[in-house]
């Protein structure tokens, strides 16, 4: 195992750096998308239910068949890395705009009267007061995307993209596990050390919840 | 665009008479998501009723579940292969080994969850162990299990399709034969037909989770519109 690493570094490095990034991008993007339509959600009390239901709908689709099914959607080559991307972003929305949405609900009405009884103009409260009570779930939300997404990567190397995948698909032609243990390994550890890291961000955007007052 | 859709189209791959064609495939697909998740559910369902009931192993039902979420499903089958060799059987191992985790934690969570007064008074009422398992907790824990049932029914078929990459049969086969004889529609229609095939099978879960949860659990007798029971249910891993 450890001369297996040895003689292919390089090869297991690269693979490792593309599948961060395949995993990574797509967390961002969705995240960026799903605040103000989970926001939308909350706001509109009718938007709830067909978004939720729209998002069941996409969540449930396989990865690989949306892997694939992406370039007659958005016109890529079927080989393209911004496949994986997209369909990783598509599930990330898809997760977390109940996450946004429930977090936002959750909020207590006392405390954002109370806060426009202090002059809180609607975007500011909405910044300034909302979201940082609804961020430990929103946080939750996001860790569980991140964690599926980080899994999920592997499956394109089936379409040729696939990070660590690639070192599925090298040992499953060679017949040798010690590829694939590597890469379930590293895949493994990358998403404890990204949960990780989304845990020690909370702590830190939410100091007051040390102190044991209520959120 | 056409051409992308021919294979879809084509009444040829629609035909019962061939073994290869699509109908074939959709049950061969069912076959495996069958027998998976019965495995499975047989498996979790009692011990998260155990680890539940009693409390004790409780560390060991949340983390088997974040275990499963952040293992890297074709790596998983990938490994499998390459040491048991290629045939349904190992496969079929693998999708159980995949199904476990969210019908265990949920099953956990589900009965964890429900309120201990009303644990409480069903010992008041002189039920018997089994009796406030199967009478109390397991009805009001049911919307729980079955959500994780239909997350480990969506993983199943999820990774099934992956599956055909090492050789598994079912709708797979037509994305990953399409893929490597360069015939797109075969791919298309193999995408579209299980992404049609994944979805009804959600929709009949949430069918069954309507018809089988008491109306008093679910809170469709209640008045008070929005509940909120479970703002955080643990997502099952996905492939």
């Amino acid at each position: 195992m450890i001369d297996y690493v040895r003689n292919n570094m390089e090869l297991i490095l690269a693979a490792f750096g593309q599948h961060i990034a395949l995993a990574l991008i797509p967390v961002v993007i969705g995240v960026i998308v799903a605040l103000p339509l989970g926001y939308l959600a909350v706001r509109h009390d009718w938007l709830y239910q067909p978004l939720i239901t729209i998002s069941g709908v996409l969540y449930s689709i396989p990865s690989l068949a949306l892997f694939v099914a992406l370039p007659l959607i958005i016109g890529t080559k079927v080989l393209s890395p911004l496949n994986i991307i997209v369909a990783l972003a598509i599930y990330t929305v898809a997760l977390m705009v109940r996450s946004v949405a429930d977090a936002l609900r959750s909020v207590d009405r006392n405390v954002t009267q109370a806060a426009t009884a202090m002059g809180y103009r609607p975007l500011k409260r909405l910044l300034g007061v909302d979201l940082p009570i609804a961020t430990p779930v929103i946080l939750a939300g996001v860790r569980v995307a991140t964690v599926s997404n980080i899994s999920l990567v592997s499956v394109g190397a089936i379409i040729g993209v696939g990070g660590l995948g690639a070192l599925f698909t090298r040992g499953l032609q060679l017949r040798f596990p010690e590829p694939i243990i590597v890469g379930i390994v590293l895949s493994v550890i990358l998403a404890a050390v990204m949960d990780s890291l989304i845990v020690l961000a909370q702590r830190y955007l939410t100091p007051w919840a040390r102190l044991g007052g209520r959120a | 665009m056409n051409d992308d859709r021919a294979y879809l189209f084509d009444p040829a791959n629609w035909r019962w008479a061939s073994p290869q064609s699509i109908p074939h495939r959709i049950i061969e697909h069912l076959e495996f998501t069958a027998i998976a998740l019965t495995i499975a559910a047989a498996i979790a369902i009692p011990i998260g009723f155990y680890i539940g009931h009693t409390n004790r192993g409780a560390f060991f039902a949340i983390n088997i579940g974040n275990a499963g979420r952040s293992l890297p499903t074709f790596g998983l089958l990938s490994l499998i292969v390459t040491l048991a060799g290629l045939g349904q059987l190992p496969l079929i191992f693998a999708l159980v080994v995949l199904a476990v985790p969210p019908i265990l934690t949920t099953t956990y969570a589900g009965l964890r969850a429900v309120d201990p007064a009303a644990v409480d008074s069903a010992r008041g009422m002189g039920m018997r162990p089994m009796q406030i398992l199967f009478r109390a907790e397991v009805p009001m824990a049911l919307p729980l299990i079955l959500s994780g049932l239909r997350s480990a029914a969506l993983q199943v078929v999820a990774t099934a399709t992956v599956a055909a990459y090492v050789g598994l049969g079912g709708l797979g086969r037509l994305l990953v034969d399409g893929l490597s004889l360069n015939q797109y529609d075969r791919v298309v229609a193999g995408a579209v037909v299980v992404a049609a095939l994944a979805i009804l099978i959600d929709l009949a879960g949430n069918l069954l989770q309507r018809l089988v949860v008491s109306p008093g659990v679910s809170g469709r007798f209640a008045r008070a519109g929005k509940v909120s029971a479970s703002t955080v249910v643990p997502e099952a891993a996905r492939a």
